[in-house]
C-alpha cells in the first residue's frame, strides 16, 4: 500500500470524478424504453373529505395513459411505520392505515388523491388539470396542543389525536417530581425545536419497472437504504417477495435522513409499471418536496433542572409535545422517544432523569428523523437550559458544565436513561474548542465590539450522541421491526483485485473512498485495487443502508469482519503452496511470509490460486475467495464535543453576524480527515441554518407557506462563515474493530445550542433570557425591545 | 413544435421543442446531457447553471426556443481535451470541494464565469457570487476553498504564459 493511503490518509474521493463531468446517475438521469411519466394530483386542503373524484375528462385527454386513484389500489397495504412505540400504559401506539392514495379523506396538504400516467409529464399534468376533485373541509388541526383537545379527529383510531404518551425512565418520575421539589435551584426552560425540511438538492424520484419474460420488479428510487425499501414496500404493501423484487438506489444527491423512509410513490409505481407492462417515472419537483418529504424536528418542550448549592445536577424533568404530522412515517415513533429521551443525560452525571413525551397527529407533512434526529433536541433543549443555569447561578457556563461532566475514569458509564457509554473526554473537547475559540480574549473582543455598538457574544454547547444504531436485540426491544445489522461481502478476484458489496449506501459521504481505505489498510494493497459497490439489492448480499452515522461503525466493521476472513483462508492456500504450517505464515503489506525463512509469496498468487485450485488444499477448503458478514454491533457508538460560536449582534436591526465557529469532536478513530471534516462542515451549516433561518410556517388552514426556495431559507455562501473543526481528541470505541464513532451528525448536533447561546450572551445585558429558533432579525429585535 | 439549433459543448446540436420546453429540459431530455440537474422550480438553486453564449445562466429559466443559434457549455463540456479534470473540476476534488455532487455541476460552471470576470476574487466576493447556488453538503466551507485554489492555479498558469 503506497504511504499516502489507508486508514488516517486525506485520500481524494473518487465518486468525484463521476460527479465532475456530468457523469453521476442519478435516478432522474435514468431512463427506460417505453417509459410513461406519472403527475400525482395532491390535496391543497389540509383536512377534508372528499365528496367528488372524477376522473373521466383526464382518462381521455391526450397521452393519457391511465388514472389511477385509491379504488384502483384495492388490495394493496398502507404504507407501513417500521417501529412500535408502546404508550405508558403498555398499550401500542395508535397506528391508522397510511393509504397509497388518499381512501376517503385527505389530512394534509399534498396527501395524493390521483395520479395521472401518460406518455409526456406535460400531458399527466394538463391532464391532472381535468380531474373534477370536491373536497368537504373539516377543521384543521395544525397546533399540537390545540389538536389534542378539539374533539376533530384526524384518524378513527386515535380520537384525541394523541398517537401516544410516552413516560421515560417511568420509575423515576416519583423521585425525580422530589428532587425537584426539594432543590437548591430549579432552573426552568421552554422553547421550541422548530420544524425542518431536510431539502437534499435532488428532489426524491422513482422508476418502476417491470419485467413479464421472468415477473421480476425493479424499482430505481432515490434512496439512503434500498433494502429497507424492498422489505417494507415487499412484504407490507405489494406483496411482492424479496427474489422477485431489486431496487436499485444509484447516486443520491443527499438524504439527510428524509430518503431513509419508505415513501407511497415508490409503492405506485413498482406497482402500477405491472398493470400497465411499461415503466413508470416520477420525479418530485420542489414545491411537491416540501408538500410530500418527510419534515423533521417540531418539538415544545419545557425543560426542569434542579441544581445544588454548586450547581451539581440532581435531576432533570421534561415534557415534550412532538409533532408527528398527519401518518407515521417509518420510523417516526422512535425519534421523540428512543432517539430522544436516551440522550437526555447529555455529557454529564445527571443521576436523575424523567421525561414526558406526548406524540401527536396534525394536519401537516409527517415528521420523521432528520439530520441527528431525537438527539438535536435532547441536546438543544438540555445545553440551553444548562447555559440558562449557569448565568441564573452565577457560575461560568464552562466552569458547570465541567463540575457535571462524566470524568474520563467512569467509562463504561451507564446513564440513568438506559444506555451505557462505552468512552469519552468530554473536558478534552471542551478545553480544545475553548483554546481554539482564544476564549480568553473574548472579553477584549466584546469591549472592541461595543466600541462600535455592537453586542458580542460566545455562546459554549456540549453534546454527545448515539450512533452505529444499533444492537439489533435491543432496538427489537424497544419496538424497531427490523434488525440494524450491517451486511458485506468481500470478493477478491481471480487476477487479485477486490470488489466490496455493502449494505451502507453514500449519497454524499464518500464510502466509495472511506472503505477502500479500510480494506487497503488491512490488506496492505493499492486503493486502487478496491472497488466499493453499493446501492443495488440485487448486487449485495442485504443491507440496512445508511442514516444515524452508522455506515462506517457498523458497514465498516461488517467489511473488517469479512476482510479477517478472507485473510485467514488466504493464509491457508499461501501456507499451502509454500508448504508450511498454517500458523507460521504471517501477512503483511500484501505479502504472505513464513516466519524465520525467507519463503514469500504475493496476494496475487494466493487470489490465482484460489480459483485456478490445481495445487489447492482441497481437504481443507472450497476453492474461491469471497467472504460475507453480517455484523451487529454490541452497543451504540458515542462521539461527542465542544462547539463554541462568537457572534455579533447589530441592536439597530436584530442581525446577527456569526463570526467564528468552533467544533471540537471525539469521533474515535478517523479514516479520512479530509472527509470528516466536510461532514462537520456540513452539519454545521445545517444546524446554522436551523438556528438563524430555517423554519416551516404553516397558516391555520394547514398550508405550508414556507414551501419553495424563495419562501423556506436555508443557509447560502454568504450567510457561513469559515469553520474551525478539530478531531485531535480520540477515545476509540472500544467495541467495533475500527474504533471509530461515526460523524455524520454531530455538526446538525452540537451547532444550534452553541449558537443560540451565544445571542444570548450577547443579549444578556437587555434582559434576553431566550429566543426560539430561528434567530430572525425580527426575532432578535422585537427581544431587544420588547 | 418548433425545430432549434445550437452548438453544445462545441458540437451543433438540433431538435424540436415545444414553446414551453425549458433550456435545461432540452439538454436532459433531448441531448440526454444529464450532468445538468434541477434542484428547484423557483431559479433558487443553481444546479441547472450551464453558459450560454459565455455566461453562466440558470438553465431552467431560459427557453430552449430562445436559445436558438446559441453557443451552450455545459458541465459535459467542462474537462480537458484529453478527458482529465479541468482545473476548477481539479481544484474541487483537492479541496473536497463536493459531497453528493448534485450541486456541483452548477458550482462549477458558476465558478468558472466568476473567474472569467474576476481572476483574484476575495473570499467574501466568492461567497457573494456563489448566492445564487445552494449547497446543503458542504457548508461551502470547501467551495470556497475550491475556488480560491483554482483562482491561483488559472493567475500561475496565465503569469508562466506570460
Amino acid at each position: 500500500m503506497p504511504k499516502d493511503q489507508g486508514i488516517g490518509a486525506s485520500s481524494k474521493r473518487r465518486e468525484d470524478v463521476r460527479f465532475l463531468t456530468g457523469n453521476g446517475n442519478y435516478t432522474d438521469d435514468i431512463n427506460l424504453p417505453g417509459q410513461t411519466y406519472a403527475y400525482i394530483l395532491r390535496s391543497n386542503v389540509a383536512h377534508g373529505t372528499i365528496t367528488r373524484l372524477d376522473t373521466a375528462a383526464a382518462s381521455a385527454a391526450p397521452g393519457v395513459v391511465r388514472v389511477f386513484t385509491s379504488a384502483d389500489l384495492e388490495g394493496l397495504g398502507g404504507v407501513p411505520c417500521g417501529w412500535q412505540v408502546h404508550a405508558k400504559d403498555g398499550e401500542p401506539m395508535k397506528e391508522p392505515k397510511h393509504p397509497i392514495l388518499a381512501e376517503g379523506k385527505v389530512r394534509h396538504v399534498g396527501d395524493p388523491v390521483a395520479v395521472v400516467v401518460a406518455e409526456t409529464l406535460d400531458q399527466a399534468r394538463d391532464a391532472a388539470e381535468l380531474i373534477d376533485l370536491d373536497i368537504d373541509e373539516l377543521a384543521p388541526q395544525i397546533d399540537m396542543r390545540a389538536a389534542l383537545n378539539s374533539g376533530v379527529a384526524l384518524h378513527e383510531e386515535a380520537p384525541d389525536n394523541l398517537c401516544f404518551e410516552w413516560h421515560f425512565v417511568a420509575e423515576n418520575k416519583d423521585a425525580v417530581d422530589e428532587a425537584i421539589a426539594n432543590a437548591h435551584h430549579v432552573t426552568t426552560l421552554e422553547l421550541v425545536n422548530n420544524r425542518l425540511v431536510a431539502n437534499p438538492m435532488e428532489p426524491r424520484c422513482a422508476i418502476g419497472d417491470y419485467n413479464r419474460s421472468t415477473d421480476d420488479h425493479t424499482l430505481y428510487t432515490t434512496s439512503q437504504n434500498p433494502h429497507v425499501i424492498r422489505l417494507l414496500m415487499g412484504a407490507f404493501v405489494l406483496a411482492i417477495p424479496e427474489h422477485k423484487l431489486r431496487v436499485v438506489a444509484p447516486d443520491v444527491g443527499g438524504g439527510f435522513g428524509t430518503k431513509i423512509y419508505h415513501y407511497a410513490e415508490e409503492a405506485f409505481v413498482t406497482w402500477a409499471a405491472k398493470q400497465l407492462a411499461r415503466p413508470v417515472k416520477w420525479t418530485s419537483d420542489r414545491s411537491e418536496a416540501f408538500i410530500s418529504d418527510a419534515q423533521g424536528r417540531d418539538h415544545v418542550t419545557k425543560t426542569e433542572l434542579a441544581m445544588d448549592e454548586n450547581g451539581k445536577f440532581l435531576a432533570l424533568r421534561c415534557e415534550t409535545y412532538a409533532n408527528l404530522g398527519a401518518y407515521l412515517s417509518t420510523f417516526a415513533p422512535c425519534v421523540p422517544t428512543w432517539l430522544h429521551g436516551t440522550l437526555l443525560a447529555g455529557n454529564y452525571q445527571t443521576p436523575l432523569i424523567f421525561t414526558n413525551v406526548r406524540a401527536v397527529f396534525t394536519n401537516t407533512v409527517p415528521v420523521d428523523a432528520y439530520r441527528g434526529a431525537g438527539r438535536p433536541e435532547a441536546t438543544y433543549q438540555l445545553e440551553r437550559t444548562i447555559d440558562k443555569a449557569a448565568r441564573e447561578m452565577g457560575i461560568d457556563p464552562v466552569e458547570l458544565r465541567r463540575r457535571n461532566y462524566i470524568q474520563p475514569d467512569q467509562y463504561p458509564y451507564a446513564t440513568p436513561v438506559a444506555v451505557e457509554y462505552d468512552s469519552g473526554n468530554y473536558i478534552q473537547t471542551m478545553d480544545k474548542a475553548v483554546e481554539i475559540a482564544d476564549r480568553a480574549g473574548f472579553e477584549a473582543r466584546k469591549a472592541e465590539s461595543a466600541s462600535r455598538g455592537k453586542l458580542r457574544g460566545m455562546g459554549i454547547a456540549s453534546y454527545i450522541e448515539a450512533c452505529g444504531i444499533a444492537p439489533s436485540s435491543l432496538v427489537g426491544a424497544l419496538g424497531a421491526r427490523a434488525g440494524l445489522y450491517e451486511a458485506a461481502t468481500v470478493r477478491v478476484n481471480p487476477t487479485g483485485s477486490i470488489s466490496v458489496m455493502t449494505g451502507s449506501h453514500s449519497h454524499g459521504q464518500g464510502h466509495e473512498t472511506t472503505f477502500a481505505q479500510v480494506v487497503a489498510d488491512r490488506l496492505g494493497c493499492d486503493e486502487s485495487n478496491i472497488d466499493i459497490v453499493h446501492g443495488d439489492t440485487s448486487k449485495i448480499p442485504f443491507g440496512m443502508g445508511t442514516y444515524g452515522s452508522r455506515s462506517l461503525a457498523v458497514g465498516g466493521s461488517a467489511i473488517v469482519r469479512s476482510v479477517d476472513k478472507i485473510i485467514d483462508k488466504a493464509k491457508k492456500i499461501a501456507a499451502h503452496l509454500m508448504e508450511a504450517a498454517d500458523a507460521d505464515v504471517t501477512f503483511e503489506n500484501g505479502m504472505f511470509s513464513v516466519a524465520g525463512t525467507d519463503k514469500t509469496i504475493d496476494w496475487g498468487t494466493v487470489a490465482l490460486t484460489a480459483y485456478v485450485p490445481h495445487n489447492f488444499p482441497h481437504g481443507e477448503m472450497e476453492p474461491g475467495l469471497e467472504e460475507t458478514s453480517f455484523y451487529d454491533p454490541a452497543n451504540f457508538t458515542y462521539p461527542a464535543g465542544a462547539y463554541i460560536c462568537e457572534v455579533e449582534v447589530d441592536p439597530e436591526t436584530g442581525v446577527v453576524d456569526i463570526l467564528n465557529f468552533t467544533a471540537a469532536d471525539d469521533f474515535g478513530n478517523v479514516v479520512n480527515p479530509m472527509i470528516v471534516e466536510g461532514q462537520v462542515h456540513g452539519g454545521l451549516a445545517q444546524g446554522i441554518g436551523q438556528a438563524m433561518m430555517e423554519g416551516c410556517v404553516y397558516n391555520d388552514d394547514g398550508q405550508l407557506v414556507s414551501a419553495s426556495y424563495m419562501d423556506y431559507t436555508m443557509p447560502r455562501a454568504d450567510d457561513l462563515p469559515n469553520f474551525a473543526v478539530d478531531h485531535s481528541s480520540v477515545t476509540p470505541c472500544t467495541h467495533n474493530p475500527l474504533g471509530v464513532k461515526g460523524c455524520g451528525e454531530a455538526g446538525a448536533i452540537g451547532s444550534p445550542p452553541a449558537l443560540v447561546n451565544a445571542v444570548i450572551d450577547a443579549l444578556s445585558g437587555h434582559g434576553v433570557t431566550h429566543i426560539d429558533m430561528p434567530l430572525t432579525p425580527r426575532r432578535v429585535w422585537e427581544a431587544i425591545n420588547a | 413544435m418548433t425545430t432549434i439549433s445550437m452548438t453544445v459543448n462545441g458540437k451543433s446540436v438540433s431538435g424540436d421543442v415545444e414553446g414551453r420546453t425549458l433550456l435545461v429540459q432540452f439538454l436532459r431530455e433531448n441531448l440526454q446531457l444529464t450532468g445538468t440537474h434541477v434542484g428547484c422550480d423557483t431559479s433558487q438553486c443553481g444546479a441547472c447553471v450551464v453558459h450560454l453564449n459565455g455566461e453562466s445562466v440558470k438553465s431552467c429559466t431560459a427557453f430552449a426556443a430562445a436559445c436558438d443559434g446559441a453557443e451552450v457549455t455545459t458541465i459535459e463540456g467542462m474537462a480537458n481535451p484529453d478527458g482529465s479534470l479541468g482545473v476548477i473540476q481539479q481544484a474541487f476534488q483537492d479541496h473536497h470541494g463536493l459531497q453528493c455532487g448534485f450541486c456541483t455541476p452548477g458550482m462549477v460552471m458558476s465558478a468558472a464565469d466568476l473567474l472569467q470576470q474576476n481572476g483574484s476574487p476575495s473570499e467574501a466576493e466568492i461567497r457573494e457570487w456563489l448566492e445564487g447556488n445552494i449547497c446543503r453538503c458542504t457548508g461551502y466551507h470547501n467551495i470556497v476553498k475550491s475556488i480560491q485554489a483554482a483562482a491561483a492555479t488559472l493567475n500561475g498558469q496565465s503569469q508562466a504564459a506570460e
